[in-house]
């Protein structure tokens, strides 16, 4: 079943002209992992605040169709309710430490305390997500006494502990380091595989290729792909549209010039397929 | 005066008793574009803060050419050091986009001329002119990051420094980057940068220093650093796409462009037209 349905959708940020989300339509199935990939301005950040009532209900602006997450109108629903099916990971870590707390520890709890969790199931969760995010080592700190990444991994927990039946990450290994990310796309595909819905703003073509199941790419406001990772991130819209490609595409694509990539073969968008393409191709 | 930068032996701990720097001793000769990479953490943003006064050893010492950071205010410091801060949010604070970037210029004493001719130079290399009387904080995170970008190359320092500049940036935005180093490059000036984004330090910086635990694990060229797997590893980064690509392919040695890989393989494949 459809967990997500957008019909229609357009948005305008208050007194602006041009719409930063253009006549989007399409659905997401109940634990896919969806990658949403666009240019600098494209609306990655606003379609996560339409999927999360931030948009409208926040930044108020001018929506128009529908958006339907979990059967909820969100345009008919309170933020407070939407945000017990649908967690936002800001794009910025810092929107998302409340303020309000003096530890790791008690930033990551905030959360729970609101769903109303009963105490004694509050700490295996949470020292379970600490473990996950790597930050158990913080939980005494002050959440403002850590570095950048550390930071942005407190953020992360604290949506991720809350297990929302759609999670909506906007760019949540920004500033993490390399093995970091990965680990954070491996746990985020594992809870997908369990059922969670997930919705994710990325600029990392090579973590999209490898562990998301469809990704749409947007310019303009506008969805110019949606399919699957290794269709959408070969195509040549995205150099046009500034996304850019992976390292594996681009070798692949000038070796095919110079005959060093099989002319048939499809080009590679994660680090196997291109092995196995040169390899095809040696001796 | 040469602006070299020698670090010697250089401890530091925060206030609350954590340890970020371990006995770093580093030179960076003027001119030298250098990226340091790592695991969160391992200490990057402590160390740089250290290079403009913001922060100040526990023990060791830090130099400019030949000043000791210890001895110069941080305003001071300003002169000869540029930082661009890892969140813009902790630099940014004037009403518009054109004054924000007038204020490290204008406070460093330049004549006017030189102030509003550096203002308009930063304006446009990073395409902020139609921006300029906008407040800063309407501008989306991405937009304000440019702003500390070109906040910082107004003042028009010897040594300048970016904090993870290819944060968010889009494909486009992170080419734009490479080029705007390359001409501080040529313009005689230092460059450091601290960065995750592996591919974009393979391809654009000459030293590349690895730091783990507050100390200096790696320092060199992209072709002995991608080399150490493991001591990467031991930091949570991977050697850049290509890197890996080449080493499972065995096609060697360490390669790391998209000019070097296809060069390697074309020489793979000479080699086997041969045998
Ligand atoms: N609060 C706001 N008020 C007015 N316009 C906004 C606001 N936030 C975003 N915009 C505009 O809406 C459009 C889409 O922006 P959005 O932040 O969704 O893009 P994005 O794809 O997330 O970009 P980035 O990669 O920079 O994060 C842009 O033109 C942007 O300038
Ligand atoms: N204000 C602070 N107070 C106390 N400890 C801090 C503070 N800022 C950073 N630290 C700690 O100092 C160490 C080094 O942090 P630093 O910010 O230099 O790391 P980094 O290498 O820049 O990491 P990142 O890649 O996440 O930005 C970390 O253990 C961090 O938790
Ligand atoms: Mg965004
Ligand atoms: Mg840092």
């Amino acid at each position: 079943m459809a967990i997500i349905a957008i019909q229609n959708l357009t948005y305008h940020y208050p007194q602006t002209t041009q719409p930063a989300l253009q006549d989007l339509s399409f659905q997401v199935e109940e634990g896919e992992f969806v990658a949403v990939i666009g240019a600098n301005g494209a609306g990655k950040s606003t379609l996560c605040y339409a999927l999360t009532g931030f948009a409208p209900h926040f930044f108020r602006g001018e929506m128009s169709g529908q958006v339907l997450v979990a059967g909820l109108d969100t345009r008919h629903t309170p933020l407070e309710e939407l945000m017990l099916v649908a967690g936002l990971v800001f794009q910025n870590p810092g929107n998302q430490i409340s303020g309000a707390k003096f530890t790791v520890y008690e930033e990551i709890a905030f959360g729970l305390e609101n769903l109303g969790v009963p105490p004694a199931e509050m700490r295996p969760r949470i020292d379970r997500i600490m473990a996950l995010t790597g930050i158990t080592d913080f939980a005494n700190r002050s959440p403002y006494a850590l570095s950048g990444g550390q930071q942005q991994r407190v953020a992360l927990a604290s949506i991720l502990v809350m297990e929302p039946k759609l999670l909506v990450l906007d760019e949540p290994t920004s500033q993490l380091d390399p093995i970091g990310s990965r680990e954070v796309f491996e746990t985020i595909r594992a809870m997908s595989k369990q059922g969670m819905t997930v919705i994710m703003a990325e600029h990392k073509l090579e973590w999209v290729a490898t562990f998301a199941d469809r990704v749409i790419a947007l310019a303009n406001g506008e969805i110019i792909l949606n399919g699957p990772p290794a269709e959408v991130l070969t195509s040549p819209l995205l150099i046009e549209h500034h996304i850019g490609q992976t390292r594996y595409t681009t070798v692949a694509k000038q070796a095919q010039a110079e005959q060093l990539w099989p002319p048939e073969r499809a080009l590679p968008v994660v680090i196997d397929e291109a092995e196995a393409g040169f390899r095809a191709y040696k001796k | 005066m040469s602006m070299r930068i020698a670090i010697e032996n250089l401890h530091f701990t925060y206030p609350s008793g954590v340890v970020a720097l371990r006995n770093v001793t580093l030179a960076i000769e003027a001119g030298e574009q250098l990226a340091i990479i790592g695991q969160n953490g391992s200490g990057k943003t402590t160390l740089i803060k250290q290079l403009n006064g913001l922060l100040r050893p526990s023990q060791g010492t830090v130099r400019i050419g030949d000043w000791l950071t210890t001895e110069h205010s941080v305003a001071k410091m300003a002169a000869r050091v540029g930082y661009v801060f890892q969140n813009p949010d902790d630099q940014l604070f004037k009403g518009t986009v054109r004054d924000e970037v007038r204020f490290g210029p204008g406070n460093l004493g330049f004549p006017a001329e030189k102030i509003e001719l550096l203002v308009q130079q930063a304006l446009t290399l990073l395409e902020l002119t139609d921006k300029a009387d906008v407040n800063p904080y309407d501008l989306t995170a991405t937009w304000r990051k440019r702003v500390a970008m070109a906040a910082v190359l107004a003042m028009d320092t010897p040594i300048v420094i970016f904090d993870e500049p290819t944060t968010g940036q889009d494909y486009q935005s992170v080419q734009r980057l490479a080029q705007i180093f390359q001409t501080l490059h040529e313009q005689g000036k230092t460059v450091i940068a601290i960065s995750h984004d592996i591919d974009f330090v393979a391809e654009n910086f000459s030293r590349i220093v690895v730091m783990g635990q507050g100390q200096v694990l790696l320092d060199g060229p992209a072709q002995t650093v991608f080399a150490q797997a493991e001591v990467l590893n031991s930091t949570d980064v991977e050697p850049p796409q290509l890197t890996r690509l080449g080493q499972r392919l065995a096609i060697g040695p360490v390669v790391y462009t998209v000019e070097n890989f296809l060069a390697a393989l074309r020489k793979e494949n000479d080699m086997q037209g041969e045998r």
